[in-house]
């Protein structure tokens, strides 16, 4: 009789069996812990990064972050100078050229990587035959594991002569230079991004662009593509967020000069170069060393925007495929 | 737009010299359709012992049918059979496939589609396609049906505008969606969103409209509306239809073929391959003994 009821449970016993196990229930719990730990630890280091930055104001004004009316001994006035020149008798703290110098470098090379990775991405997903894409993407891979301090040493001593012999700049060491090279950085992830989106395009949209008479080229430009465009719009602002935080390469071939210019070819700092530069050497507690935590909350800032932008249109993507 | 002749397939002038075809048949006094009848009917598509491999494995075996003019022929078989391959083989879209290989002839109003020098991108014009799971470009529901005359070089937008319109009174859509063409197709209903494809295929004008499954994912109202449709159809298209619902093929189609193992083993009118077919075969599959 006992064996009976194990092997056939009643409905009510089958249905008031508690559903538990003990594993899945340890793994689920471990998953979370994982996620609540990173968002922790972003958290915290978002907290930290401002806490410090903030007390730049107890002494400076907020201002200060913009410019600074000083004396021009040379012009024999006064006048309004964006500068970033933290160690002298009346220190400046303009963010200003350092977000220039920033944008300068990260956004040519986002153009440039996107320019290139675009089309290698479509090249490796729609056109390169099986065997061309096994040696090709590992390849890619072996280009995204160069440490950038060897891009930076490339570029300041062989590209950066080379670029100065075509282009004739004034200085050698410029934000063209530090963007080619970040460009170098960044354009591995570009092309990956770029394929997953291309080849997450649906076959049978590709079918039925054939089907109406549509060539291979038509079809990548007129389906493929457009499908794919926010796909590409995210690898190209993830692309960007990565040039922005960009360190050793513009570190080494920018330059360094904190200089508020348009000129390509001019010299100059990052926000990145300048933390990098200026945090080893500075005062904890200090003026100065409270304003490169707010430099790296800005750079923090964008950055986090950035990808969560990115992240966003990639949600919206994988919804709208249906996927 | 300008209608589409045969010829129109030929980026070289003959076919003779590529030798593929028998004079005869490459330049009939009369056009062959009108000539070759199949129960009474004019013949649009005649395949001839076609035979499509993927890879090692052969899809379809020494396929002879002649599918006739503005008719509707509805394609039955088990699961695997074929059908889709032989299909797609009509207008020579198992190109794109990777290792499939096609043997034999397929004619179209009496010009093997597979000979060299074939213009591929005018044969898809003229044998059109409606896909089993409905497939809008995620596009605005004017460009979806605007996407294939764009393709052929029609830019003006009141062109466009008349050809879309046109695509999709024929495809019994307009009234649904005239206010809202700017809107994305994928908003639309199951049963929308396949009618936009069958628009979009027929906007550019075609002869043939090959249509794999398209009513199984939906439901019977939407079936219905694209059943009375093909029946609407026919009298300016040739059909040619897979199915895998017996009724549907009773229903909507004159001609039936039967499938069997990548095999022709039956073709008819639909008539008599429901009530008399010659084959114990396809009398066990229609009356669902078998499948
Ligand atoms: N792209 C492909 N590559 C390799 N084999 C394929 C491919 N497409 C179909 N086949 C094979 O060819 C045979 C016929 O397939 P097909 O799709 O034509 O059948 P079908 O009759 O349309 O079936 P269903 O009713 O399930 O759609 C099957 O054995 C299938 O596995
Ligand atoms: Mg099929």
């Amino acid at each position: 009789m006992r064996s009976m009821s194990v092997s056939h449970p009643t409905t009510h016993e089958l249905l008031s069996q508690k559903g538990f196990r003990l594993k899945e229930w340890l793994i689920e719990r471990m998953l979370v812990a994982a996620g609540i730990t990173s968002i922790a630890i972003i958290l915290l280091i978002f907290l930290f990064l401002f806490k410090e930055g903030v007390q730049f104001f107890k002494t400076a004004s907020p201002f200060d972050l913009i410019g600074k009316t000083v004396f021009d001994p040379y012009e024999e006035r006064h006048v309004f100078k964006m500068m970033w020149q933290a160690v002298s008798v009346l220190p400046k703290y303009s963010l200003i050229p350092l977000i220039c110098g920033s944008l300068l470098v990260a956004l040519p090379a986002t153009i440039i990587a996107a320019v290139f990775g675009i089309g290698c991405a479509i090249y490796l997903s729609e056109m390169a035959s099986a065997q061309l894409r096994e040696f090709l993407k590992p390849t890619l891979e072996l280009l995204a594991g160069i440490p950038s301090v060897v891009i930076g040493f490339f570029m300041l001593t062989l590209a950066a002569s080379f670029f100065q012999g075509i282009f004739h700049t004034k200085f050698r060491l410029n934000a063209f230079v530090g963007a080619v090279g970040v460009a170098i950085a960044t354009f591995p992830i570009i092309v990956t991004l770029v394929e997953d989106a291309l080849r997450a395009v649906p076959r049978d949209l590709r079918d039925a662009s054939y089907a109406l008479g549509a060539t291979k080229w038509q079809t990548i430009w007129d389906t493929v593509v457009p499908t794919a465009i926010s796909g590409i719009s995210a690898a190209m602002i993830l692309g960007f967020g990565r040039a922005l935080g960009e360190t050793m390469i513009v570190v080494m071939a920018t330059g360094k000069a904190p200089i508020v210019t348009g000129n390509i070819f001019s010299s100059v700092r990052t926000m990145t170069a300048n933390i990098a530069a200026e945090l080893g050497s500075v005062a904890q507690g200090s003026e100065h060393y409270y304003a490169l935590f707010l430099v790296g909350s800005v750079l923090f800032t964008m950055t986090f925007v950035l990808n969560l932008t990115s992240e966003i249109i990639l949600t919206k993507m994988r919804r709208k495929l249906r996927m | 737009m300008r209608t589409m002749s045969v010829l129109d397939m030929f980026e070289f002038k003959t076919d003779e010299e590529t030798g593929t075809l028998p004079r005869k048949e490459a330049r009939p006094k009369t056009p062959l359709s009108q000539i070759e009848t199949h129960e009474g009917q004019p013949i649009k598509i005649m395949t001839r012992n076609l035979s499509v491999f993927y890879g090692i494995n052969q899809a379809l075996i020494n396929v002879t049918m002649d599918i006739p003019q503005k008719a509707v022929t509805a394609l039955i078989g088990p699961s695997g059979c074929g059908k889709s391959t032989f299909l797609r083989s009509l207008n020579r879209m198992n190109d794109s496939i990777l290792g499939a290989r096609t043997d034999g002839k397929v004619l179209i109003d009496g010009i093997n589609i597979y000979a060299p020098g074939i213009n591929v991108v005018a044969l898809r014009r003229l044998a059109g396609m409606v896909f089993q799971k409905s497939n809008p470009f995620p596009k605005s529901i004017f460009d979806n049906v605007a996407y294939g005359p764009r393709l052929h070089g029609i830019q003006n937008a009141s062109v466009l505008e008349e050809l879309v319109e046109e695509a999709l009174k024929k495809a019994a859509l307009w009234e649904e969606v005239k206010d809202r063409l700017g809107r994305s197709a994928l908003e639309l209903s199951g049963g929308q969103q396949q009618r936009v494809c069958i628009a979009r295929a027929l906007a550019v004008n075609p002869e043939i409209v090959l249509m794999d499954e398209p009513a199984s994912a939906l439901d019977p109202i939407s079936t219905a509306k694209i059943e009375e449709l093909i029946h609407e159809l026919k009298k300016n298209y040739t059909i040619v239809i897979v199915t895998h619902n017996m009724q549907q093929a009773a229903r909507v189609s004159d001609f039936t073929g039967y499938f069997y193992l990548g095999s022709l083993v039956e073709f008819g009118t639909t008539k008599k391959i429901f009530t008399t077919p010659d084959k114990k075969e396809t009398e066990d599959y229609i009356t669902g003994r078998f499948g």
